[in-house]
């Protein structure tokens, strides 16, 4: 099928074209279509699963987590103050290993009460233990959520797929989706290592002592860093079946160039129009997209920015007396890296304030002119 | 891509009215062109009878903006009595067109844009789309935006239709045709102001 839909219904296709089993899940704005589009897809046959209407966003963790125990293939998805309210679960679910795949739809926090977009509620969650991949298009969202359960399922880790608000959630736009049959060769039913069953009892996050904890977290680690291969493979298998590949960082015109935007999401999108505009012009000016979040692409993005002369970073979100995440988290996989660009932090598009073409040629302009004395330059700001 | 060239669409209508769906509709048929496409309403909550807008960019590969601001190439507005609450020429590009649901020749003028009407609601009542209180127009208007703009043909929006329409898909067809057998453009200098 080819159609024009909705980020939030190409997620809803992604979950049945994975044959989820288990869909426990809490309404919240933007999220809302999502799970409306899910419920659709089940009464017309699309998706055989049980869905469960639950009375919180920490239950709707809770039964994905008791699902995934039992062995079957969970799926739910939320939105800001809802996915702070699962925190505890998240690092449960991260714990406990179990390969729950969320989609998340980056809204910002309250107060003051909001439901536009920015990327503080998913970041908030970066030490939780989860995959995070950010997504930039409807197509992407749809091809992330099947390639999520592959990698989940490889690594026993939980994955959350972002995607921002209205401008990804609510925008129609061309989609594939590929016919069941083919997605099933791409994604085989669930394997699940141990499995909560009466006829074979086992105990599930029993009291662990001084003695053990810490080689809980050593093999959470060990398997974050697979995720990196599993995610690649996952990428790849799925280019080689249906033609579409994002990789964990995805490159535009970085060849030769002096200044490199780094971005994440739809802002990634409409800046690959500012750069043709600026190389159009004889800028010498490229764009790397992170994609893969967590675990950090540290190795790719050294890659891709070594022979810049400098780096922008454009984050839509803000660790509060610290910088923009993106940008800590760049400035510290380049720490050592011999001839390292100078990496300049730039903040804006906050609670859903429109990142233009123009404010984003803003940022290539300021970070291509003379240093300033600001550690963070806010962009779109109201004086 | 290098090159691309894209047509954006405004559409004004109030909440309820089906402005969303028929930017899905347009941005439909135009997929259906092998157009790139994106539509999206304006992001937030919608009220019934409220000022709205949604919004189409249509282009000859991917579209990649993903922001909000907008300079139209043509406008469509859905319910005469906005024209005294919103500046439907907002933004609009030198050589724009606003087409206007409204049951005569509309008063609007602006500089450089042509103003186009088609009587939506008429064709929807007489097709048995709503009530004369509260018609469905968004298949007739895009009948009349084909005819006006040649953004998109008539049987691309047909098919959108078909493929989006789930009730009365016969009256939707008709009321379709009907409006772009009978869309006009104003003639300059007939209206005023």
């Amino acid at each position: 099928m080819r159609d024009v839909i909705t980020g939030n219904e190409a997620v809803a296709w992604g979950a049945a074209r994975a044959r989820a089993q288990v869909v426990p899940a809490y309404p919240i704005t933007p999220q809302t279509t999502i799970i409306e589009g899910i419920a659709d897809l089940i009464k017309k046959g699309e998706l055989k699963a049980e869905y469960i209407p639950v009375e919180s966003e920490h239950s709707a963790m809770a039964a994905c987590i008791g699902a995934a125990y039992a062995g079957a293939r969970a799926f739910t998805a939320t939105s800001s103050q809802g996915l702070l309210l699962m925190h505890e679960l998240l690092h449960w679910a991260a714990l406990a290993r179990v390969p729950i795949v969320m989609a998340e739809v980056n809204r910002a926090v309250a107060p003051g009460w909001t439901i536009w977009t920015d990327q503080n509620d998913s970041l908030a969650q970066r030490d939780t233990g989860w995959i995070q991949l950010y997504c930039q298009d409807a197509q992407e969202v749809f091809d992330t959520t099947v390639q999520a359960f592959r990698i989940a399922e490889e690594v026993d880790l939980p994955v959350m797929i972002v995607l921002d608000a209205f401008v990804l959630s609510h925008t129609a736009e061309p989609v594939d989706v590929p016919d069941a049959a083919d997605v099933d060769r791409f994604l085989p039913p669930r394997k699940p290592k141990f499995v909560l069953d009466v006829d074979n009892p086992c105990a599930f996050g029993g009291l662990n002592g001084p003695d053990v904890y810490q080689e809980f977290r050593f093999n959470q680690q060990a398997s974050m860093t697979a995720a990196l291969e599993a995610a690649r493979r996952s990428d790849n298998d799925w280019a080689k079946m249906f033609g579409r590949r994002y990789g964990l960082i995805e490159e535009y015109r970085t060849e030769g160039a002096d200044t490199i935007l780094v971005a994440s999401a739809t802002p990634a999108s409409t800046a690959q129009d500012v750069v043709d505009k600026l190389r159009a012009k004889g800028k010498k000016v490229g764009l790397v997209r992170v994609r893969l979040f967590r675990p950090f692409p540290a190795v790719e993005l050294r890659k891709a920015l070594a022979g810049a002369k400098r780096v922008a970073v454009l984050d839509r979100n803000i660790s509060p007396g610290h910088h923009g995440i993106f940008c800590e988290e760049l400035k510290s996989a380049l720490y050592g890296m011999p001839k390292a660009p100078e990496v300049r932090g730039f903040i804006g598009g906050l609670g859903g304030r429109d990142l233009t073409p123009d404010s984003i040629e803003e940022v290539f302009d300021r970070a291509m002119g003379p240093k300033k004395e600001e550690e963070i330059a806010w962009i779109g700001h109201k004086a | 891509m290098p090159g691309t060239t894209v047509t954006e669409i405004r559409m004004h209508g109030r909440g309820g009215q089906g402005a969303v769906i028929a930017s899905r509709l347009l941005a439909t048929a135009a997929f259906l062109e092998d157009k790139g496409v994106q539509t999206f309403p304006t992001f937030g909550v919608e009220r019934r009878g409220a000022p709205v807008a949604a919004f189409v960019r249509i282009g000859t590969s991917r579209i990649r903006d993903r922001s909000g601001a907008m300079k139209p190439h043509h406008v469509v507005v859905l319910d005469p009595s906005l024209l005294d609450a919103v500046d439907v020429f907002a933004g609009l590009r030198a050589d724009g067109t606003v087409l206007v649901n409204a049951p005569q020749p509309p008063s609007i003028r602006r500089d450089g844009a042509a103003v186009a009407w088609i009587d939506a609601s008429a064709i929807a009542v007489r097709r048995g789309l709503g009530t004369r209180a509260t018609p469905i127009i968004n298949t007739a208007i895009l009948g009349a935006f084909a005819r006006v703009t040649g953004v998109v043909k008539l049987e691309s929006v047909l098919e959108a239709i078909r493929r989006g329409v789930s009730t009365k898909l016969e009256e939707n067809l008709a009321a379709a045709r009907d409006a772009y057998e009978s869309a006009a453009v104003v003639p300059p200098g007939k209206a005023t102001a």
